[in-house]
């Protein structure tokens, strides 16, 4: 059960975008944002609350990439994997971070929370490949080795 | 007259919304999945692509058709993509097709046949899912989905529910509920009109042939069969006759080789609730109170009433279904000891409708502990029964029903289709059977294919408003405006399937535009060689009103809301 | 905040004090703030420059928001992208038109008192080729060769201040369509001049704005399609970052034209900055009356909406992309009805990509003549490229329509990139084709490609050397495809798949000669079948590379070899007897124990048991692994 704080936020974000169906896809935007994934029982208050039917809103929901029903660690890492990067090797710096962070492609998020891993198709930085993203800040021209002090670094932060 | 070339033969054309119909009009049977003229064209399948004169591949359904276009629907390369297409299926398709539900009315089965479809050279690995079990009248197989999304629109653009979606995209596409759950868990009627327009065997009918043949071989148990109005005109289907003929007599005869100990008619519940809707109706508008009236035959419907608009619930007959009122006066009888049978009593009915299924189980349809109805079989299942039984239902001699419940009145019969219902009721408000009467109340309005038909009936002095409606979504509709103050009816019947109960998600399937037809025109012809048209002058209904029911009415013939 | 524009004297009116402030320094400084600059540190180059020039009010340094246009002489604002990624972060001195590449923190000091003060160059921030140092930033071969007419201003202005696109004459195109010319003229002009989509298609933009226009239904949407989505494509973005005005005016014109009242951009989530510039861009246009009711005081009114996309590459195909719009899953629909009938909420809609409307005013301004002397007559204009891959000078370009792909490559990419050789270049990301040598003077425009069986789609042109296995790009693009198709049709949904299981069993060495047959089998039925245009190139990545590389496939199935030894289950690890000392190394890491032998003796590698993972090859220190072939 989440607390009604979360719904109250909710309601706040519905307000900002209104009641239509076309207000769906930017509200449990910005619900992702807020906490970092979907809670399931927000997206059927959503539902609910745009009249749409549950079933259509989980339908778009698992549509898009973007959302996520599980909860996602503080740092949130793409690996960008687009044509650039791959034809530079990122996917070894893919398999650096999963061995650093012990995790896999079934396996995203790590237990303390601090960290989600994730693979992009194209991040568009692709004359300054390999790359990858924290949070949405672009971490240029990446090596394997430059990824793992990133990691170091961003434990100790 | 506007024309196209298709295979180099003139076919001439008028308003088709495109190419597909025309093609189909002029004999051609080109086969497609996700293909419904009632459904929004949604063009994922492409079985029905054709090339044109100048070698563009299109899907016809989806194309408009325009005057002197070329066409072929059956080139090298387009047998080339079909095979491929049906290949590529079958590949991520749970491929038991011995032992599926849907052997030998299988779509993908009949096309790979149709297409001589020799091997699939690509090995399935798609994830196993489990199916959902968890439904009283439908059964959901993922694993043999083939998202075509018929099912889907079906519930959204025809129903108005939305209970199913797709869900993931691509390969991990999947057809199911918010967040994957169980049937039950939802909002789900249970009318099974996704399960009628379900090429494969993804969604199928909840059987309960095992449990009523374990009551048929058992020497201590007395097994009642009531027919439901609209299986008489359908169940011939899988026996090659053709569409639309009364088959009751066949089928009467087929169900006593069975096993059946006796065969009755649900139509005798129909003129039951004739009588009683009736004089529900005459309270009410004699009240004002708790109008409108809103019909109670169809459980879908009135499952539909409780879970999306409450609100209205009180406003539904407390009129027991006809299966219900049947079985409760089968039951009575036998516990009254009249029965002249001192076996146990058990009732089947048979009906073109899955959501009965479900009806039966509801608290309020038990009487002293004991369900009123105890099995329902689906037209399609009551089909097996018989084939399984090596029964020709076409070669079978025609019996008579079973007395004294084997006499009814036509408008019993007309219960099954749209309309049916409010017709009987104006009979019986109207009391006449004279032929013109008789047919002013069926130009009233309350005939024909709309979702919404509005009628309105001098009784006395006073102009009652009706409204017939088919299809939830179009119940939604009335019910939103009724809400709004927008309209007003004093009585509303609501089928949740489209045309009423001969395309019910029970019957036999596939129920095209034609079939459709043929069943509606088969129960009025039932109701027009009827001898009694009122069920008021039935006369076995006149003698249990004053044998069995009387003083028990309220508790055999109505339900609590 | 800006004085709401009322009418067209006054938009004159502050175009002209925005060109007094921005002609009053001596020295502007701009600091590239476009994705790449920035992840390359040119945040904190900004910030050091900033504090540098604080006390000479007669430089200005533009990047950040902080000093915005205030009243003082020190402007500082965000430029943005050059285009020239691989060297940045890129910082440009005006007026001499330095360009400075690769700029650190601590160069930061030397520029402010060598360059601003005095006016020397910083030669070891120069960009170099061939011996040869470029000061000015337009005689760096990958500046001159190209014609930067959309990317204009990208680089050059502050993207954050409406005052600097005015100032350079925004607004002037739209002030003109709105004045001076009927909706339907507008049509006319857009139609004259055979603007072609630049989303991939090439369908003539005029025609699509008058059969919007011709509707019966009144209410109609003008959208922005800024879903790019190809991996290795960037144009799109540049220009919402870095000018996104331009684009914005291109919009409202065509609104204008068709009788829009509402116009929608939709920007893939993947670009925050684009979405954080664009958002801004609108709200100033709002705050000046630029946009909303009544503007400039005619009868012309516009409201302009951002919808960020949620992560499905296929929501760049129209109808998905208004679906999405609409709240639904983006899956396109079958037409009849086209977009231009029923697009967004059902209503006649001009759709279009960023950089079709970015063209757009100057084609108002400088007249459908102008446009047609760009390029080939039938498919005029420049189109922006993203040249990425074995290039020397990977980044952001535009050229003229039908500049030949060696123009492309040798003159402004600078060649191969190391010793490699030239093998192909795939134009057109995961829905277009490759060119390979033979190739090299075909003239890049819509209609030359096409007749080639690859097409310009948004743009991507990715060089591939000889170290690169085509195989493993096609099969690199069929994951993708696989990945983003919305799983609506048959072909697409479960053909992709099947393509991408055999070209990864071919990768993987376990192909067998019929697969190459039924690659190719399916490949004809998804191209032939599939619903929308995405389902329809799905498969000419394979097509292409089947084709002209057909030896490279065989290669893998047959030999099972791969030349390039980008497929790894194919490579073969193999110890060089004279150069191995026997130290034991490569043995002690092989994860598999595929590695034995004695000390001091050269040790041998059993291939059946290699895992191919090259833990050996790193760790031997005498060079004596290698892959064989």
């Amino acid at each position: 059960m989440l607390n009604q704080a979360y719904y109250d936020k909710t309601d706040e974000i519905i307000a900002s975008h209104g009641l239509t169906q076309a207000a769906l896809i930017p509200i449990i935007q910005d619900i992702q944002a807020e906490y970092r994934y979907l809670p399931p029982e927000l997206l059927s208050y959503v539902a609910s609350k745009l009249s749409i039917d549950e079933a259509k809103a989980y339908s778009v929901a698992t549509f898009y990439e973007n959302f996520s029903f599980e909860p996602k660690g503080k740092y949130i890492i793409k690996v960008c994997n687009g044509t650039a990067c791959h034809v530079r090797k990122s996917v070894s710096i893919l398999e650096r971070l999963y061995s650093e962070l012990g995790l896999s492609e079934e396996k995203a998020t790590t237990d303390d929370m601090m960290f989600t891993l994730e693979t992009v198709s194209c991040l568009g930085a692709c004359g300054l490949a390999p790359v990858l993203t924290v949070n949405d800040k672009v971490y240029p021209a990446m090596t394997p080795d430059a990824a793992a002090e990133l990691i170091r670094e961003l434990r100790g932060a | 007259m506007s024309y196209m070339t298709i295979n180099n033969r003139r076919v001439e054309f008028t308003d088709e919304k495109n190419v597909l119909s025309v093609i189909r009009k002029s004999g051609i049977d080109l086969p497609t999945f996700c293909y419904h003229s009632e459904l929004s064209t949604y063009g994922a399948c492409r079985m029905c692509v054709v090339e044109d004169d100048r070698g563009r591949i299109f899907a016809s359904c989806s194309e408009t058709p325009r005057d002197k276009m070329v066409i072929y629907t059956n080139t090298p390369r387009l047998k080339h993509h079909r095979k491929m297409i049906i290949e590529l299926l079958l590949a991520s398709h749970c491929r038991d097709c011995t032992t599926c539900t849907k052997n030998g009315v299988c779509v993908l089965q009949k096309l790979s046949r149709q297409l001589g479809i020799k091997e699939v050279r690509f090995e399935n690995n798609k994830k196993q899912l489990p199916k959902d079990l968890s439904s009283e009248c439908i059964i959901r197989d993922p694993n043999k989905c083939i998202l075509c999304g018929d099912c889907v629109r079906t519930c959204d653009e025809i129903q108005g529910m939305g209970i199913l979606d797709f869900a993931f995209r691509g390969s991990k596409m999947q057809v199911t509920t918010a967040f994957n759950k169980d049937l039950a868990q939802t909002d789900c009627v249970g009318c099974g009109q996704c399960r009628a327009v379900c090429p494969t065997g993804a969604i199928t009918i909840k059987q309960d042939i095992e449990r009523v043949w374990e009551a048929l071989s058992d020497p201590k148990i007395r097994v009642v069969v009531q027919i439901a109005p609209a299986v008489r005109v359908a169940v011939g289907d899988k026996f090659g006759i053709p569409k639309g003929e009364n088959v009751l007599g066949r089928l009467v005869a087929a169900l006593r080789r069975i096993g059946f100990d006796e065969v009755y008619d649900t139509n005798f519940g129909a003129d039951l609730t004739v009588m009683e809707e009736s004089k529900e109706l005459v309270e009410r508008l004699e009240s004002g109170d708790n109008l409108p009236l809103f019909t109670s035959c169809c459980p879908a419907w009135v499952k539909f009433c409780e879970n999306r608009y409450p609100q209205f619930r009180k406003k539904i007959s407390t009129c027991r279904s006809p299966q219900e009122m049947f079985g409760a006066l089968i039951k009575e009888e036998a516990r009254m000891d009249e029965a002249g049978d001192s076996r146990k009593t058990v009732v089947v009915s048979i009906m073109p409708c899955t959501a009965k299924k479900a009806e039966i189980t509801r608290p309020e349809h038990f009487n002293e502990g004991e369900q009123n109805v105890d099995y329902v079989l689906t037209t399609t299942e009551a089909s097996r029964m018989i084939q399984e039984s090596g029964i020709d239902l076409s070669q079978v001699e025609p019996e008579a029903l079973d007395m004294p419940f084997g006499i009814s009145s036509g408008a019993g019969a007309i219960f099954g289709v749209t309309g049916g219902v409010t017709e009987a009721v104006l009979r019986r408000l109207m009391n006449s059977d004279r032929a013109e009467d008789l047919e002013a109340i069926s130009f009233t309005g309350v005939r024909g294919v709309d979702g919404i038909k509005e009628a309105s009936v001098k009784l006395g002095d006073r102009d009652v408003k009706i409204a017939v409606v088919n299809g939830l979504k179009c119940a939604s509709e009335v019910l939103d405006k009724i809400e709004a103050g927008e309209i007003y009816y004093d009585f509303v019947e609501v089928m949740a399937c489209k045309r009423g109960c001969i395309t019910g998600g029970g019957q036999p399937v596939p129920i095209g535009p034609r079939t459709k037809k043929a069943r509606v025109e088969g129960l009025y012809k039932i109701d027009k060689l009827a001898q009694i048209k009122l069920s008021s002058q039935n006369p076995i209904v006149a003698t249990v009103y004053d044998g069995i029911l009387k003083g028990k009415e309220h508790k055999l013939l109505h339900n609590e809301r | 905040m800006m004085k709401k524009i009322e009418n067209r004297e006054v938009l004159e009116q502050i175009r002209q004090t925005s060109r007094e402030q921005m002609n009053k320094s001596k020295c502007r400084v701009l600091i590239c703030a476009g994705t790449g600059c920035l992840s390359g540190g040119s945040g904190a180059i900004y910030d050091r420059m900033c504090e540098l020039v604080g006390e000479h009010p007669d430089v200005e340094v533009h990047f950040g928001p902080e000093i915005a246009h205030g009243d003082g002489e020190i402007g500082v604002k965000k430029s943005g992208c050059h285009g020239f990624c691989e060297m940045g972060p890129l910082m440009r001195i005006e007026p001499q038109g330095i360009l400075y590449t690769k700029v650190k923190l601590e160069d930061c000091e030397e520029i402010f008192h060598r360059t601003i003060e005095k006016g020397e160059p910083i030669r070891h921030l120069l960009f170099k080729r061939d011996g040869i140092e470029y000061q000015r930033q337009e005689e760096i071969p990958f500046y001159k060769k190209q014609t930067r007419n959309v990317l204009k201003n990208c680089g050059h202005i502050d993207a954050e201040h409406i005052e600097e696109y005015l100032s350079i004459g925004g607004y002037e195109a739209l002030e003109k369509a709105l004045f001076d010319m009927k909706p339907e003229e507008v049509v006319s002009e857009i139609s004259e001049s055979n603007l072609r989509g630049r989303g991939g298609g090439g369908f003539p933009t005029g025609y699509k704005w008058s059969q919007v226009a011709g509707q019966k239904e009144k209410i109609r949407y003008v959208v922005c399609n800024g879903d790019e989505g190809d991996p290795g494509a960037f144009m799109d973005r540049s220009i919402m970052e870095g000018d996104p005005h331009k684009m914005i005016e291109g919009i409202m014109i065509a609104a204008y034209a068709v009788g829009a009242r509402e116009g929608y951009i939709y920007v893939r989530a993947e670009y925050p900055l684009a979405i954080s510039r664009l958002k801004r861009a609108i709200e100033q246009a709002e705050e000046c009356g630029l946009l909303g009711e009544h503007i400039l005081g005619t009868d012309f009114s516009f409201h302009l909406h951002i919808n960020k996309g949620a992560g499905a590459f296929v929501c760049g195909e129209g109808s998905a992309l208004t679906a999405s719009i609409e709240g639904s899953r983006g899956m396109p629909r079958v037409k009849p009805p086209r977009t231009v009938e029923q697009g967004l909420f059902g209503k006649p809609t001009v759709l279009n990509n960023v950089e079709t409307f970015a063209n757009v005013p100057m084609i108002i301004t400088e007249g459908a003549q102008w446009f047609k002397g760009i390029g080939p007559e039938k498919s005029p204009g420049t189109k922006a490229f993203a040249l990425t891959g074995s290039v020397n000078h990977t980044g952001l370009i535009e050229v003229p329509m039908g500049t030949t792909l060696r123009e492309v490559i040798y003159d402004i990419g600078g060649g191969i990139k190391g010793d490699g050789e030239f093998k192909a270049v795939q134009i057109g990301g995961p829905s277009g084709g490759c060119l390979i040598t033979p190739h090299l003077d075909v003239n890049l425009d819509f209609d030359s490609l096409k007749k080639m069986g690859a097409m310009i789609g948004s743009g991507g042109l990715v060089v591939m050397d000889d170290s690169t296995c085509m195989v493993e790009v096609a099969r690199f693009f069929m994951n993708f495809t696989q990945n983003e198709s919305c799983g609506k049709c048959v072909p697409c949904r479960e053909g992709t798949k099947r393509m991408l299981e055999i070209l990864e069993r071919i990768v993987e060495g376990k192909g067998k000669p019929e697969d190459l047959d039924l690659l190719e089998e399916l490949a004809t039925t998804i191209t032939e079948t599939a619903l929308c245009g995405l389902g329809k190139s799905a498969a000419l990545p394979v097509m292409s590379t089947l084709k002209l590389f057909r030896d490279e496939y065989v290669e893998h199935v047959v030999d099972k070899k791969c030349a390039s030894h980008n497929c790894s289950a194919l490579r073969r690890f193999i110890i060089s007897p004279e150069r191995c000392k026997g130290c034991s190394k490569c043995a002690r890491n092989c994860p598999a124990d595929a590695i034995s032998g004695r000390i001091k003796e050269p040790y041998v590698i059993d291939n059946d048991k290699c895992i191919k993972c090259g833990a050996c090859e790193s760790a031997c220190a005498f060079g004596a692994i290698h892959i064989e072939g």
